[in-house]
């Protein structure tokens, strides 16, 4: 069963939604004891990534996090809360990926947030098992994850290229929306739900 | 790259959807979660719900409708109407929505717009502009049209943007319901302005019209009803042609 990090950052319904869709079971997190009862964990998150670390520091939750073995998925912000540190608030974060989270450049001639329909570029992942090559996923968000070849998992290119998508060990991030990404999205959610390490 | 966006928008009234709608396969044309399914499966981006409800039970029918098409669709969508305070946002997100779109109240009170900025994202907070060209100006216009303001569109826009609109909806009137195509010259000319997404209202008629203004405005997002719900253009049709025509879609 999945726990979802109930820490008040962005709402849930959506992605609660998506996993009833999928039949996949879950529960809330609501404490480090709660950790215990779930095979796999989602961070969810929208908003201020900066504001996002500071919710999840009240919890108490963020020592035990680091230490999971179980697989962990980061959702959007929750994604961004495994890199090490966000031009967002510049804040720490939880540092488990040696990535930083920076904002899009205005220079580049693009629009803020990134909003919309990208095709990603997926490497042979699990994840992504069975995802059609060249699908779209959904995006809004104006902080990215750099690109970094030993951990990115699916690239996206947005006046920059950067990460849509990393793993190290039993830690997975994406930058999308899986929740609102169409039926490729529910797969990428039932294929997490899947994983097994 | 980021492909150009389709986008249906519906209209509600007391929880169900209004005008008339063409599909086949629909046993229930005003249920909105059966609509909003059905154009998912279509190959739609995203979805506009306008709630047109002028009854006290307004918000409460809205939010349940939200939770109910939040359950079913696995596309982003956003709610209009009504949307007068922070309280009205907030439910609404927790129901499911992803975005929300504020018109009247944001011209009201312009702080409306930083508030929801501040407490929900920037990428939560549709600013909806109904323009009219009036004496060689263009001019913000509320209640459908009806009511005139003081504000020019393209200041108005401006401002918004740097109080923390994350994206505006801009709808001509001189052209909606024409047919004739959107409002490219003054979509086009916003567009260069800001540096929020920009979708296009008011006037498609047929296919090349969006292909028109992906072209002429480069809008990010191209938004319609009627030739939608009537079946006049097939989205599957219309992302091929735009395909053809170089513009990157979602196929």
């Amino acid at each position: 069963m999945i726990g979802i990090i109930n820490y008040g950052a962005g709402n849930i319904f959506s992605l609660t939604a998506a996993l009833t869709r999928q039949d996949i079971t879950y529960g809330m997190v609501n404490t480090v004891a709660d950790l215990d009862l779930y095979s796999h964990i989602i961070i969810p998150g929208v908003g201020h990534a900066g504001a996002a670390m500071q919710k999840l520091t009240q919890t108490g939750m963020v020592d035990a996090i680091k230490v999971l073995k179980v697989p962990v998925l980061g959702i959007c912000v929750g994604m961004q809360l495994l890199t090490a540190h966000s031009e967002e608030g510049n804040a720490e974060l939880l540092a488990i990926f040696p990535l930083k989270t920076k904002l899009f450049d205005k220079g580049l001639s693009i629009k803020i947030p990134h909003m919309g329909w990208n095709k990603i570029a997926f490497k042979n992942n699990f994840l992504f098992e069975g995802v059609a090559p060249e699908t779209q996923f959904y995006f809004v968000h104006s902080y990215f994850i750099e690109y970094n070849p030993i951990f990115d998992i699916a690239a996206v290119h947005y006046g920059d290229k950067f990460s849509a998508a990393i793993q190290k060990d039993n830690f997975y991030g994406v930058q999308f929306h899986p929740e609102k990404s169409g039926k490729e999205g529910e797969r990428l959610l039932k294929n997490f739900s899947n994983l097994s390490l | 790259m980021l492909s150009k966006r389709i986008i249906p928008c519906l209209d509600v009234k007391d929880g169900r959807t209004v005008k008339g709608i063409n599909f086949v396969d629909l046993r229930d044309a005003g249920d909105p979660v059966e609509l909003a399914a059905q154009y998912a499966e279509q190959g739609a981006d995203e979805l506009v719900f306008l709630d047109i409800t002028a009854t006290h039970e307004r918000r409460k029918t809205m939010i349940e409708m939200v939770k109910s098409v939040a359950r079913q669709l696995n596309i982003p969508f956003t709610i209009g109407g009504g949307i007068t305070e922070i309280a009205d946002a907030e439910a609404l997100l927790n129901a499911g929505a992803d975005k929300i779109s504020i018109n009247s109240a944001a011209v009201k009170n312009p702080g409306l717009i930083a508030d929801l900025a501040k407490n929900f994202g920037v990428q939560f907070v549709v600013l909806a502009v109904d323009t009219k060209h009036i004496n060689g100006k263009n001019i913000v216009h509320l209640n459908g049209g009806r009511l005139i303001t003081a504000l020019e569109t393209e200041s108005w826009i401006k401002r918004a943007e740097d109080l923390g609109a994350g994206e505006i909806l801009l709808t001509s009137m001189d052209h909606d319901g024409t047919k004739k195509g959107f409002d490219c010259e003054l979509l086009g000319k916003i567009n260069k302005t800001i540096n929020i997404p920009i979708i296009a209202s008011g006037g498609a008629g047929e296919t090349a019209h969006f292909t028109e203004v992906f072209q002429k405005a480069g809008v990010d997002a191209a938004l319609a009803a009627s030739v939608f719900h009537y079946g006049e253009i097939l989205i599957p049709a219309l992302k091929q042609e735009l395909r053809q025509n170089g513009i990157p879609v979602r196929i």
